[in-house]
């Protein structure tokens, strides 16, 4: 028999049976749609955090007060007591390392914000960071107008600052904001520029910032100790160097206390992303058993299949069919309905995607290619599975009792 | 070709058991039989005889217990399936008389399904199909499902689906058991005519009238072939 004979052959029973077909359709199609959309989840959350981190900066290094013996998150949380502060003369002696190519030091604050001038001094709660001049270039940040904060001794609070695109608008309204002096607490700081759009990052919305000089931000939150520092490093190659370096210089200048936690950027990443992509597979896998179900269907209706056509696979016999082109036919038809429910499956799943995606954008849904594979494959295999039960019995028919049977 | 003097069919010693129950019952008791090229023969007897297993036997549906059976010349009793799906493929046609027509194919695709199943160039096909519907007058039903014809009609595209192979033998198991006596003698004719174009034709029956015509009568009594008027 010719493959495309033997295609339009399964394709007349398909169609032939419609509501076995739309059984089975449905139950492959549900089955795949689950993989595709939960895997859609999983990797949405994957991406979500992959990407915060990403718009963190390149091949950063983070020091952050406090020791935590475990990787991972939170590390001056779960470390409970602050041990003692990282001061910016610490965060400064950082970059004696030669892997270090620059370093931001940062404090990170609430702040009452609002206008200096006009009547109307809308308030404003909002973070307030405080870093120094390179802060742009670690955290890869672009400004859409003005200069960021100027470079030169850290200490020195200057009182300049630079606001994102929301807090300009909401403060000065469709007028300039470079040049006003904007008011913090009891300080003021004049507007010198303006941060380009770019989106939350780490729950940070860069929109909402305003950031000032490092040594105006420990006046303000009238602290010495820094949040974190921020260091890059040359290459990427140079960052277990740089990691290396911190750790030790911190420990130098703390009398051999190891009292602070550094963690790279990739092994944060590496963890969220090993954490993130196992739970994806693994409910993809559970998923994947309602495709298990499925097949049990197909061994049904197939079964039911066989029994139904005793007489027609007896009449094929005497026409000369022979046993494997028996089971070929049957494995034909298993393969159509599974590739059509697959087909839909898929369908169905990208489409409700794009409903996730509609209804949370910031969220990267978005199903990873192996779902893609897998899904359609698991629901073949398995038809396939199912249905050498059936074949095998179709094809082991006496056709003279086969063909009796009235 | 075989040559005039070695026959079509040649049976040795045939026998053919079934189990019922714990019983053994001898559908076929040694039986020997030897059948030219273009004859046509009748095979009656009684319920229970044994004519439909002989028939089984003679299609290659079913193997005897022991014995020798001769098809053109070459011994088929040791044929694995496959082996025997493929003679009974370029060799045999069926007719039944319960036609066993696919119900979702048409007039059309019940006849070409043979040359499917033989793997058959589609161009080939459809030409020999074309040439089958003419034949038999099933042209203007061509497209129709069985359940939209007639019994006449239907064992007519039974018939043209087991000449589409141009088999040596056919082999009809009461052709005209349901069907009314008028379109049963067009079916008859039909048949014979198939055999005086030179096809060999078995006929299994139990109207004398219609085992009367054919050129020799096997009359089967308990799995014996006996002499007439037995």
């Amino acid at each position: 028999m010719r493959n495309a004979d033997l295609l339009q052959y399964a394709a007349r029973v398909v169609r032939g049976g419609v509501v076995r077909t739309a059984l089975v359709l449905l139950a492959m199609g549900i089955g795949v749609a689950a993989v595709v959309l939960v895997s859609a989840l999983g990797e949405g959350a994957r991406r979500y955090v992959a990407e915060q981190f990403g718009a963190l900066g390149t091949n950063l290094v983070i020091v952050l007060p406090g020791r935590s013996e475990t990787a991972g998150a939170g590390p001056a949380i779960a470390s409970g007591e602050t041990t003692r502060d990282i001061t910016l003369d610490d965060a400064l002696a950082l970059s004696r390392s030669l892997a270090v190519r620059r370093l931001a030091p940062l404090i990170v604050g609430l702040g009452a914000v609002r206008a200096a001038e006009g009547a109307d001094a809308r308030v404003r709660e909002g973070p307030v960071l405080g870093s120094t001049s390179d802060f742009l270039a670690v955290r890869n940040m672009t400004l859409s107008q003005g200069v960021f904060l100027p470079d030169g001794d850290p200490h020195h609070a200057a009182q300049v600052c630079v606001i994102g695109g929301t807090i300009a608008a909401e403060l000065f309204g469709t007028q300039p904001p470079l040049g006003r002096w904007l008011r913090i607490g009891d300080r003021r700081f004049r507007v010198i520029g303006v941060l380009a759009k770019q989106g939350t990052s780490l729950g940070l919305d860069t929109d909402e910032l305003v950031i000032v000089p490092i040594a105006a931000a420990q006046a303000l939150f009238n602290t010495e100790g820094l949040f974190r520092v921020l260091v890059e490093a040359k290459q990427r190659d140079q960052v277990p160097q740089a990691k290396a370096d911190a750790e030790a210089i911190m420990q130098q200048r703390h009398e051999g206390e190891r009292d602070v936690t550094v963690i790279t950027q990739d092994a944060v990443l590496a963890t969220f992303d090993r954490i993130l992509g196992t739970l994806t597979l693994a409910i993809g896998g559970l998923a994947a058993i309602s495709l298990a179900v499925a097949g049990i269907l197909v061994m049904n209706v197939m079964l039911i299949s066989v029994a139904q056509r005793r007489s027609e696979i007896g009449l094929l016999k005497a026409l000369g069919a022979t046993a494997a082109e028996i089971r070929r036919i049957f494995f034909s038809e298993a393969v159509l309905l599974a590739l059509g429910g697959a087909a839909a499956g898929v369908a169905v799943g990208l489409l409700g995607q794009q409903v996730l995606v509609a209804a949370f954008p910031n969220i990267p849904f978005a199903s990873p290619w192996w779902a893609l594979v897998a899904a359609p494959l698991t629901a073949v295999v398995t038809a396939v599975v199912f249905t050498v039960m059936p074949a095998r019995r179709a094809a082991k028919l006496d056709p003279v009792q086969a063909l009796s049977r009235r | 070709m075989q040559s005039p003097s070695t026959p079509l069919i040649q049976l040795t010693a045939i026998t053919r058991h079934f189990t019922v129950g714990d019983e053994t019952v001898s559908a076929l008791r040694g039986l020997d039989l030897s059948i030219a090229q273009g004859e046509y023969i009748a095979i009656m007897g009684p319920s229970g005889s044994g004519k439909s297993t002989l028939l089984n036997v003679l299609g290659l549906l079913d193997r005897p217990d022991s014995g020798h059976y001769l098809l053109d010349g070459r011994d088929v009793t040791g044929l694995d399936d496959d082996a025997l799906a493929r003679a009974r493929r370029e060799k045999i046609g069926f007719v039944f008389q319960s036609f066993h027509l696919v119900p979702r194919l048409s007039a059309r695709e019940n006849i070409e399904l043979p040359m499917v199943l033989a793997g058959i160039d589609p161009a080939e096909r459809a030409e020999r199909v074309e040439l089958l519907l003419r034949d038999y007058g099933l042209t203007q039903r061509a497209d129709h499902r069985p359940n939209q014809l007639s019994g006449g009609q239907c064992q007519r595209v039974a018939i043209a689906r087991a000449m589409a192979m141009r088999p040596s033998l056919i082999l009809a198991d009461e052709p005209t058991g349901n069907l009314d006596r008028h379109t049963g003698q067009d079916v008859i004719a039909l048949l014979e005519g198939l055999q005086a174009a030179g096809a060999t034709l078995i006929i299994v029956t139990h109207d004398p009238e219609l085992g009367g015509r054919a050129q020799r009568q096997l009359h089967m009594v308990d799995g014996e072939i006996v002499p007439e008027a037995a």
